[in-house]
């Protein structure tokens, strides 16, 4: 789960990171009240969404005057925001972050995530901060620092003061910088996060460290632990699909294609989108049926996808293993009836019972159509979608 | 022979009288598995499914003799269960549980540091070695004794696997599981694989994420001389969005090697006969045998 820049800042300063003062914004009227209490010549005015690239998108500006603050965050309510990270369609802007804005001396790089190759963390530090970390990472790889920690050890001393030598930091501001960087890492794995992004680390005035911008991810298998990062989940970051999916406990994402698609597990699922691509189509959405496929949750799962209206037909593969076929068929034939369907519908089953399934299937009256096997059944959904444009 | 599961396995089950354990302990037994015992913490002394049940794994081990487990405990307390067979020094313990913080396994990973237990999982499908047994969800009657060893990370992608190469069987059958911190990786797996006389032929199944396809095709590019064995792979997620998960500093910890595409090439270079979809492995796999 993502939060947003000023969550992520709200709970690093409990660890003891240096952040600006700062505070959110729903309205123009509060922005009134918080100038007025930071009491800054310059503040940064930030529109508050889960995706990067927003400065590029007008979602930042510095501002030099209380009346200039009032003026962008009016304008910046309620504003789309299109960066090559979000949709086509973009994101609204419902939160804006006000802070103290600082003369920048220097900017670096600092990133914590899970190393799926060590099963440690790494953490990723850079000179060059303040700017895209993958052009960096291409055009001058070596000066991209990454540091290994092996799994469960905690960030010792030693390791923190080593990131900070290599950031070229030396006296004070090494110390403030060690300081910083062994709390941000006390915080991630406190808080169970899959990554800590801050860019930039900031060298200000009186060698004082400060975290300017933060992007963070958490283990959405630890949220149940994580009482105060679950609790700021901001459901307008999310595709209203996906709540819903998420509330019945389906695993889906919502893409930019028109075939819907629903099977069980992920590995199928990428597999059955890839089958998709390979044959010309392009999925509408990942879709796993987590857990086992009873005929309720394939049902759930059939008319969520159904209510998408990019979805012009809907391929279903399930490979039930244990679960039977004809009580799947039932389960998706009385969701046929429950939606009136008429958009088609290729379905393949695996398991037992798979003949009685597909007689069921056959014989419903919807425009259903079994297929054996997956690869006919990739071929005959991409042909009928675009034979119906 | 096949590999980790073979006729001297003593299985237990922990969280056994669960609505999980339960129903594949059953699944299990139909297919002849040699499951010892059970364990759930305060039902020890009495029976379910007719096998007795222990308080604790040590219990088990000292009245049963059992060196392998299935875990099918709730994601809170996985990792706790999983521990608890480590201490009990069993030689496999095989974790099914989807939904273990990520954290709780790189303590687990820490803890087993130099211990002689392998751990395969979590959020696996398990192990199944054909007419032995099976610890784990892989249901039974889509496998076939052969001489076709399958690793996957997906589930459901090992069942498609199966189906397809049931011409050749299978020796064994290992689901390694999709989490970013597991147990038993490609190279384990494959090592096993490469070193069982009863293997003729590999099908390693990946996906996009991690880099642990990439270290199968160095180590596939290693074998020398009269120890190679024939290897056909898919890797799933070639048509999925870039960078919904983890962002940018996923993807240049890993240095660009997650994408399918870096995985297949990989693997191609290291020799591997690779599947473009997944419906075609089993062609694949007949071509690398040559037959």
């Amino acid at each position: 789960m993502d939060i947003h820049e000023y969550q992520a800042k709200q709970l690093l300063a409990k660890y003891g990171v240096s952040i600006p003062p700062g505070e959110v914004v729903y309205q123009t009227h509060e922005a009134e009240n918080i100038v007025s209490w930071l009491n800054e010549e310059n503040i940064i005015v930030k529109a508050q969404v889960h995706a990067g690239g927003r400065g590029k998108a007008g979602g930042v500006k510095l501002c030099k005057t209380h009346q200039e603050v009032i003026k962008t965050v009016d304008k910046m309510i309620g504003m789309k925001i299109v960066t090559p990270q979000t949709s086509e369609t973009g994101k609204i802007v419902n939160r804006i972050y006000l802070e103290k804005a600082y003369k920048i001396k220097k900017e670096f790089y600092f990133c914590i995530t899970i190393d799926r190759e060590t099963g440690g963390n790494t953490i990723v530090s850079s000179k060059r901060g303040g700017v895209d970390i993958e052009e960096v990472a291409e055009k001058h790889p070596d000066e991209i620092f990454k540091m290994k920690i092996s799994p469960g050890s905690d960030l010792l001393t030693h390791h923190a003061r080593t990131i900070v030598y290599n950031l070229g930091l030396s006296g004070n501001a090494a110390k403030k910088a060690q300081k910083n960087i062994l709390a941000i890492y006390k915080a991630f794995t406190s808080l169970d996060a899959a990554m800590i992004e801050v860019n930039p680390l900031a060298l200000v005035a009186d060698d004082d460290i400060m975290v300017l911008d933060c992007k963070s991810s958490f283990d959405d298998n630890a949220l149940y632990r994580q009482r105060q990062v679950a609790e700021m989940k901001d459901e307008n970051e999310y595709d209203p699909l996906e709540l819903e999916a998420a509330r019945h406990d389906l695993n889906y994402v919502k893409l930019d294609g028109n075939i819907g698609l629903m099977v069980n597990g992920a590995g199928l699922s990428m597999a059955t989108m890839d089958i998709i691509k390979h044959y010309g189509g392009e999925a509408a959405n990942f879709m796993d049926v987590a857990g086992a496929a009873t005929p309720e949750r394939v049902a759930a799962a059939f008319k969520l996808i159904y209510r998408d209206s990019d979805v012009k037909g809907i391929l279903i593969n399930i490979f039930g293993g244990m679960m039977r076929c004809n009580d799947i068929a039932e389960g998706l034939v009385n969701a046929s009836k429950e939606v009136g369907l008429d958009k088609p519908l290729v379905v393949r089953l695996e398991g037992t019972n798979v003949e009685m399934g597909m007689e069921i299937l056959k014989n419903s009256g919807f425009p259903i159509k079994p297929v054996d096997t997956m690869e006919q059944a990739a071929k005959d959904v991409v042909e009928m979608v675009k034979e119906k444009k | 022979m096949a590999v980790l599961l073979t006729k001297e396995s003593k299985i237990i089950c922990q969280g056994f009288t669960g609505a999980q354990g339960t129903f594949h302990s059953e699944r299990a037994i139909e297919y002849n598995t040699n499951i010892v015992g059970g364990v759930t913490p305060e039902k020890g002394g009495t029976k379910h499914l007719d096998i007795p049940v222990f308080n604790t794994v040590a219990e088990a081990k000292k009245i049963t003799g059992c060196n392998a487990s299935g875990v099918f405990v709730p994601p809170p307390f996985a990792a706790d269960a999983i521990l608890e067979g480590v201490e009990a020094e069993l030689d496999l313990i095989v974790c099914i549980t989807d939904g273990i913080p990520t954290s709780d396994m790189q303590r687990v990973k820490r803890e087993m540091k130099g211990s002689k237990t392998r751990l395969v999982g979590p959020n696996c499908p398990g192990v199944l070695t054909p007419g032995i047994g099976k610890i784990g969800i892989i249901p039974g009657h889509i496998c076939r004794p052969g001489r076709i060893g399958v690793v996957s990370r997906s589930g459901t992608l090992s069942y498609e696997s199966a189906v397809q190469t049931a011409k050749l069987g299978q020796s064994t059958i290992i689901g390694i599981g999709g989490d970013p911190v597991n147990g038993t990786n490609f190279v384990e797996a494959l090592e096993l694989f490469l070193n069982d006389p009863d293997t003729d032929g590999i099908v390693l199944i990946g996906e996009i994420g991690g880099t642990a396809e990439i270290e199968g095709a160095e180590f596939i590019r290693s074998w020398k001389g009269n120890s190679k064995k024939p290897v056909a792979a898919f890797v799933a997620g070639a048509a999925a969005p870039k960078g919904r998960k983890l962002g940018h500093a996923g993807a240049i910890v890993n240095s660009g090697d997650e994408t399918a595409d870096a995985k297949k090439d990989a693997l191609r270079s290291a020799g591997v006969e690779v599947s473009d979809t997944i419906t075609r492995i089993g062609e694949s796999m007949m071509k690398a045998m040559g037959e």
